[in-house]
């Protein structure tokens, strides 16, 4: 299940969804949340532009390597966009499995895959003003490792 | 006609979001870039090429990519989210 959209997102609600799935011996989720720091402390809110469109694309070619390259029962990608505070949620990435490795791992990649493949960009609004947040070279490094051995 | 859209700080210092371009003799994503730097230096800046990604029908490429007319481009600064 993949969904870009502006409220929130209820996290037992989506574990349960997943925990549903037949032969589902593992679930394991990621929820990323709005840091009240950053490069400045002070962070009190976050806004978030995508590319409405390919945004979603990315996200659903994202799910298919995740389910391409392990045996996952069921995935889910949320991320929101507008204007977040701190400390709210921003991300779910969730995976059902038979097992717990394929299900830590496809929830892991999904996770460093949509860092660097998803047309998002983050906005923050700090003590300091309002400024574009840098992409980082450890996250384009967290997603290349998927790719050695390939 | 193509359609070209700028995302983030590109769009922001364009003050832009969307235009459409005659493609006439242009036929790759970096002669579109080129054409659009030639606007005027906050063109020239926003759209420099040492960290700018663009798409073509909304899956990411490379410069050298060929465009044809109807084509949607996009250009946007390495992203984000998450």
């Amino acid at each position: 299940m993949i969904s870009v959209q502006t409220e929130c997102f209820d996290v037992s609600a989506e574990h349960a969804r997943l925990a549903a799935t037949p032969q589902s011996g593992a679930v394991v989720t990621f929820c990323g949340l709005v840091r009240d720091f950053n490069r400045s402390e002070g962070v009190s809110a976050l806004t978030l532009e995508h590319y409405p469109g390919m945004t979603e694309k990315c996200l659903q070619e994202i799910e298919a390597q995740a389910r391409e390259r392990w045996p996952v029962n069921d995935c889910t990608l949320i991320h929101r966009v507008g204007r977040l505070e701190a400390n709210e949620p921003i991300v779910f990435v969730g995976v059902s499995s038979a097992h717990r490795k394929a299900a830590f791992e496809a929830c892991e990649f999904m996770m460093d895959y949509l860092k660097t493949r998803a047309p998002f960009w983050k906005k923050e609004q700090s003590d300091s003003g309002e400024h574009w947040v840098e992409a980082k070279d450890s996250d384009q490094q967290a997603a290349e490792r998927w790719q050695q051995g390939e | 006609m193509i359609k070209v859209l700028f995302f983030a700080q590109i769009r922001e210092l364009l003050n832009v979001g969307e235009l459409t371009l005659e493609l006439g003799s242009l036929s790759t994503v970096d002669e579109v870039r080129q054409a659009l730097s030639e606007r005027g230096e906050k063109w020239d800046f926003a759209l420099e090429s040492d960290r700018l990604l663009a798409s073509v029908n909304q899956t990411i490429c490379s410069l050298d990519s060929r465009v044809q007319p109807g084509d949607e481009i996009a250009f946007f600064p390495p992203v984000t989210g998450g």
